[in-house]
């Protein structure tokens, strides 16, 4: 036995340890895949000795090894037997490699739990020390499971390094077996105020790592942890706690209040920077919390934050702070203009991106040209593609977005996409095409403008087609081509660009654009020949111009695309005859201008769904019954046989279709449905069916105002949009020193009072700019007598939105504002000794649909938990229980309650008939716990469902309401109210407000409102008061609803 | 914080810590996408990038780069300062620590991580107790090695 440890150890000094190892690597640099299959050979040896430092040995170069990509999962079993080694050097190294190599799907780590169970009752702390470190990076949920009291028996431990380690180790615990945290939680807790400053933070780190993942549990805690936020000076564990806090405003403003002080104090005395950066960004949540803002706070915050922005790497950092406040305060980031733009200048792309973020957000109307015009500068200097076209599309976004609110001078935009075109290479052209399209037909004053712009690209056109790079935009052509075209009567030499447009190069561009070119070309030759017709010397013009289009068409009628071809050879014959026309004198310009006559206009997207549905038309009817199959074979037999003898008979047969019921014909209707929604040829409304041509009829009534131009029109070459920003300043100036002529006049008309007014020379605000010209921008077409309902985003019965409805039970879906649906106007639970049932808000899902959400508030000092939910269900409404559920099981509450503490749960019930009020019974059950017994208690409770609760607050415009009511479905009802002296408003308030109901229009004392159910039923007021008796009259298309929501009204006024 | 890589100027690793549970394949996979992104990046670039739903900081010490994976509401700062701790640790207990240091002793390297973080969460905030750990468990194992050898020539002079 002797001999062979003996053995054992001279062995080892042959064998290479981790330095031979390393060293034989980087002298193998040729052959390192060769030399290291050796080394695993040796190491494979090494591991089948029994010598357990041989083993460890192996095992440390094995860690190594895996490193280096090499797979050693092999080696598994080797490394357990090196981590149950009894001696800490061996075992060390085990739980290292176990540490490394170890993954969940690793099988042996199931043979491992009693040898950590062991190592962590060890009574040496170093071996339970690095138990723990392994345990952390390869826990199972079986691990967890079966170790977390051992863990939890640790995190009291007598000695600070052990309990260190076992209260971080919990969090992964609980990460993998959550059942773990109940139990663990107090202990934790407890943790907070350990005496050693390592376990508290230690215990602080946990609790915020848990927090963030579940803010809600965790708010009973904020008063230690703000005192421990005061009293702390490791900014480790400041940081964690102010990240906390930044999870827990959201939830409880009051908190943010309270922190603002604190918090601006240590931003205003810290030296670390991470501590800085972590208030600031607790400091932006609170201040996003508390609607109010304080812009004060905010503006010093940021102060003191860009301060040091430009010092470090820390711009990245404050860029993305600033994208936060800019949410909420635009104000306080547009003075750090200069700054953001700065960042631009940076090297690293993504502070770029960053700083490009902020501009979109920061432009107003005084910057917008001096931010482009910044951000045109970097487009020339840009290296990249990537970067650049990032930059072509952000310019266009800032300057297009929300319908170009911050565009005061078009012929600068047009100019500045015109500029954009020179960029080599951009895959964006299509995206500066439909710009030029879009301003061009929605600006009526620029087109002139935009025509002249679009000519000399036409002209200019292979400077953009040359190089077989930049096809991306040779798009703009398309755009170019078609205005040109349209707007052909502002061109000023339409022969220039007609020629330009026929070139023989043309023929290289993509078909779409040829096809464009064809088109618009014809376009342009009726201009032409109006401009020259019934002028005799002009004639020769006008056959001339005919004889281009004979001659340059025929390369088009080759085209290989038939896009091309087809409209090239209709309109090479169309000229072709107005040539011989025009040969014999015969007056055609006015023929050939019909052609084209009419002018297009911009539709909105949501035009086709707004055309209202003529009355008497039911889409859902045949228009022609449709015979089924079988039928019409066996009627097309009889019809043939018998139409020798008699005609009447086949004919006598027909009527038997139409008498079809309404359920086949509902049956019918769902798999026409179904069939139309896989049909990919049945055109659905999609916003691709904006743009149609229209008559020249109802474009008369788009209220655009003529203006006259202040600024030429026509700049040589190609325009410059510097030219324009000058021009701009220019008028500005000018505007300003009008203004405050008149303002000065006014003065002295005043005499004294004018004293008073100062700051007249104060900076420019924002209204103070007037567009250069009154551009009227033209609104979108909507069709005729479209329903005025503008947001139909807020129908809740719209069947394309449900889909985004489902999903968002809390306040309503997708930013609509809506109020919380009452169930219980008035709090009509009772109150428990315990418990109370405070709040229930109900919103609605869809048309069967009442979301109730309860706030428990367990105002004893015992602990409250086990809560279950149940209501007596009625045959109309009924609680959603989960799946395989019995009727009568109840609602399991998904959280305790310690003393104090108020949490929300909701529950859905689905209603049937909303017609009727409704009481539902219900009770809940839970367990009260205190220090020594825990009893089991019960609460009834009553749900009130009343009508008002199924209304939806729903705008409408008079025209529909006046419609509404002329269509005659409405049944009327009336109320009156005696002794009613309140203000008018203040009663249509308390209408609206506690009934869900809108005023449509108002005069005097008289009110029209409205309001909708959650299925659809429309219900009309005229409210009219005169001396203290207030007088409603209603129409509903549900008497009942009606009566019921007038007798609430009726309550809620006699509660008053 | 998910996990922790060091490598060297030209895209060797030197040191791995996942924190979280990956398996060997995602690992290289990502480890490979981190090198080669972050060595792309020039001297002057900020420390921190966007990489997947998570936050990358890193910072280059000589010829070796220290980089740590973040979740989307970390602090980058911290963990920069997490990354600089490392550091000096490295460097008291080796004494002016260089990039070999790091190749051959570099189960030390990941003791000295084990001892300051645990779980990918920073466990001892004072760089004077996490040295003083790691002494002490050196010096357990010192104790034991001598134990041992010390066994041996018992044995082999008393047979």
């Amino acid at each position: 036995m002797a001999l062979k440890i003996v053995k054992g150890s001279i062995d080892r000094m042959f064998d290479k340890n981790l330095q031979d190892l390393v060293r034989g690597i980087r002298n193998h640099k040729e052959d390192e895949a060769k030399y290291i299959s050796t080394c695993i050979d040796e190491i494979k040896q090494e591991l089948k000795q029994d010598n357990i430092a041989v083993k460890a040995n192996a095992v440390c170069k094995l860690t190594y090894l895996q490193m280096l990509g090499y797979d050693v999962s092999w080696a598994a079993f080797n490394i357990v037997e090196v981590m149950s080694s009894s001696k800490f050097t061996y075992k060390r190294i085990g739980y290292l490699a176990a540490s490394q190599c170890f993954h969940e799907s690793t099988d042996v780590i199931m043979l491992t739990t009693n040898q950590i169970r062991k190592d962590l009752s060890s009574p040496n702390q170093y071996d339970t020390g690095v138990a723990l470190t392994g345990l952390s990076c390869f826990v199972t949920p079986d691990l967890a499971r079966d170790l977390a009291n051992d863990i939890m028996t640790l995190m009291s431990h007598t000695k600070p390094y052990i309990r260190k380690k076992a209260v971080l180790i919990m969090y992964k615990v609980f990460l993998k077996y959550p059942e773990s945290l109940r139990p663990a939680f107090p202990r934790l807790k407890e943790k907070l105020e350990d005496p050693d400053p390592g376990v508290q933070s230690a215990a602080v780190n946990v609790i915020c790592e848990l927090a963030r993942r579940n803010p809600k549990n965790y708010l009973s805690l904020a008063p230690l942890f703000f005192k421990l936020m005061t009293s702390s000076t490791n900014n480790w564990v400041l940081i964690k706690i102010i990240k906390l806090f930044g999870a827990l405003t959201p939830l409880e403003p009051r908190l943010g209040k309270k922190l603002i002080e604190p918090l601006t104090n240590l931003i205003h005395s810290t030296s670390a920077m991470s501590l800085l950066y972590e208030c600031v960004n607790t400091v932006i949540a609170v201040l996003i919390s508390l609607s109010s803002g304080m812009p004060n706070h905010s503006a010093s915050i940021q102060v003191s934050f860009s301060r040091h922005a430009h010092t470090f790497s820390l711009k990245y950092l404050g860029l993305l702070a600033m994208s936060k406040i800019l949410k909420t305060h635009p104000k306080s980031v547009q003075s750090h203009k200069d700054l953001i733009l700065q960042c631009l200048d940076d090297k690293d792309e993504s502070i770029r991106l960053r700083a490009l973020d902020l501009l979109y957000g920061m432009v107003s109307k005084k910057n917008l040209m001096e931010i482009v015009k910044k951000l045109m500068l970097h487009v020339d200097k840009a290296e990249g593609t990537t970067y650049r076209d990032e930059l072509l599309t952000k310019i266009i976004d800032i300057c297009s977005q929300s319908n170009y609110q911050y565009i005061t001078n078009f012929e600068w935009y047009i100019s500045i996409l015109v500029e954009l075109t020179r960029l080599e290479g951009t895959r964006h052209g299509h995206l500066i095409a439909s710009q030029m399209l879009d301003v061009a037909i929605r600006v009526k004053a620029i087109r002139a403008f935009a025509v002249a712009q679009m000519a000399t690209l036409l002209d200019n056109a292979h400077l953009l087609t040359g190089n077989t790079q930049r096809n991306g935009i040779c798009e703009v052509l398309y755009a170019a081509a078609w205005i040109c075209g349209e707007f052909s009567e502002h061109l000023e030499e339409p022969m220039v660009t007609l020629e330009a447009m026929l070139r023989p190069k043309v023929a290289t561009l993509p078909g779409h654009i040829q096809a464009v070119y064809v088109q618009n070309a014809a376009k342009l030759f009726a201009t032409v020949l109006r401009g020259h017709e019934g002028v005799p010397a002009d004639s020769m013009v006008a056959q001339e111009t005919s004889q281009l289009l004979i001659d340059r068409l025929p390369l088009f009628v080759q085209s290989s695309n038939l896009e091309v071809q087809e409209r090239a050879s209709c309109i090479l014959q169309l000229v072709k005859y107005i040539q011989k026309l025009q040969q014999k004198d015969v007056e055609v310009a006015e023929e050939v201008t019909a052609l084209f006559a009419g002018e297009l206009n911009p539709v909105a997207p949501k035009a086709q769904k707004k055309v209202p549905v003529p009355e008497g038309l039911d889409l859902d009817v045949w228009i022609n019954e449709p015979p089924s199959g079988s039928e019409s074979e066996d009627e097309g037999r009889k019809s043939k046989g018998k139409a020798v003898f008699a005609k009447e008979e086949s004919r006598h047969t027909k009527p038997r279709y139409t008498e079809v019921d309404e359920k086949e014909l509902a049956k019918r209707r769902e798999v026409r449905k179904a069939e139309q929604a896989n049909n990919p040829f049945y055109i659905k409304a999609s916003p691709s069916s904006q743009k149609v041509y229209q008559d020249g009829v109802g474009v008369e009534h788009i209220p655009v105002v003529q203006i006259d131009l202040s600024v030429p029109l026509k700049v040589p070459g190609m325009p410059m949009s510097d030219q324009y920003v000058k021009l701009e300043e220019e008028r500005r100036e000018r505007n300003k020193a009008d203004k405050k002529k008149k303002k000065d006049k006014k003065k002295r008309e005043k005499g004294e009072k004018g004293r008073r007014r100062r700051g007249d020379s104060g900076p420019e605000s924002e209204e103070d700019i007037t567009p250069a010209h009154m551009v009227d921008i033209v609104t979108e077409e909507m069709p005729e007598n479209a329903l005025p309902s503008d947001d139909d985003d807020k129908d809740p019965n719209d069947p394309h939105k449900s889909i985004c409805w489902a999903p968002c039970v809390n306040t309503a879906g997708y930013g609509v504002d809506q109020p919380p649906l009452y169930l219980s106007p008035h709090p009509s639970l009772s109150l428990a000794p315990h418990l109370q049932v405070c709040d229930i808000q109900g919103n609605l899902q869809d048309g069967s649909q009442v979301v109730v959400s309860v706030i428990f508030e367990n105002k004893c000092d015992s602990f409250i938990k086990s809560m279950e939910f149940n209501v007596l269900d009625s045959l109309n409404s009924k609680l959603q229980r989960p799946d395989g559920a019995g009727p009568h099981d109840g609602l399991i509450v998904p959280f305790q309650l310690p003393p104090g503490i108020s949490n929300e749960a909701r529950f859905i019930f689905s209603v049937q008939n909303i017609v009727m009020p409704q009481k539902l019974k219900g009770t809940l059950t839970f367990i009260v716990k205190t220090d020594d017994s825990s009893t089991h208690e019960k609460l009834d409770f009553k749900l009130h469902f009343t009508c008002t609760s199924y209304l939806i607050t729903t705008p409408c415009y008079s025209d529909a309401y006046s419609k509404l009511l002329e269509s005659g479905d409405l049944k009327g009802c009336s109320l009156k109210l005696e002794g009613v002296n309140q203000p008018f408003h203040h009663l249509l308030a308390r209408i609206c407000f506690h009934h869900h109901f809108s005023v449509v229009e108002r005069i005097d004392s008289c009110a029209s409102m409205y309001s909708r159910s959650i299925q659809g039923h429309h219900m009309c007021l005229l409210v009219k008061t005169a001396d203290q008796t207030v007088s409603i009259d209603a129409k509903c298309d549900e008497p009942g609803l009606l009566g019921n929501v007038l007798d609430e009204i009726k309550l809620t006024f006699s509660q008053c | 914080m998910q996990f922790m890589l060091l490598f060297s100027r030209q895209g060797k690793l030197r040191l791995q810590k996942w924190y979280v549970p990956l398996s060997d394949k995602e690992r290289k996979k990502i480890s490979r996408d981190l090198v080669q992104t972050i060595l792309a990046r020039k001297p002057k670039m900020c420390s921190f990038l966007e990489w997947r739903d998570l936050k990358i900081v890193y910072k280059r010490y000589a010829s070796l780069y220290f980089c740590c994976a973040v979740e989307d509401q970390d602090n980058e700062l911290i963990t920069l300062e997490i990354i600089h701790r490392y550091v000096e640790l490295l460097d008291k207990y080796f004494g002016s620590v260089c990039e070999l240091d790091i190749i051959f002793n570099f189960e030390k390297a990941y003791f000295i991580l084990d001892e300051f973080l645990l779980g990918g969460e920073a466990q001892e905030t004072s760089k004077k107790n996490v040295l003083k750990a790691i002494e002490q468990a050196d010096l357990l194992q010192e104790a034991i090695e001598q134990a041992d050898l010390l066994q041996e020539v018992r044995l082999l002079t008393d047979p």
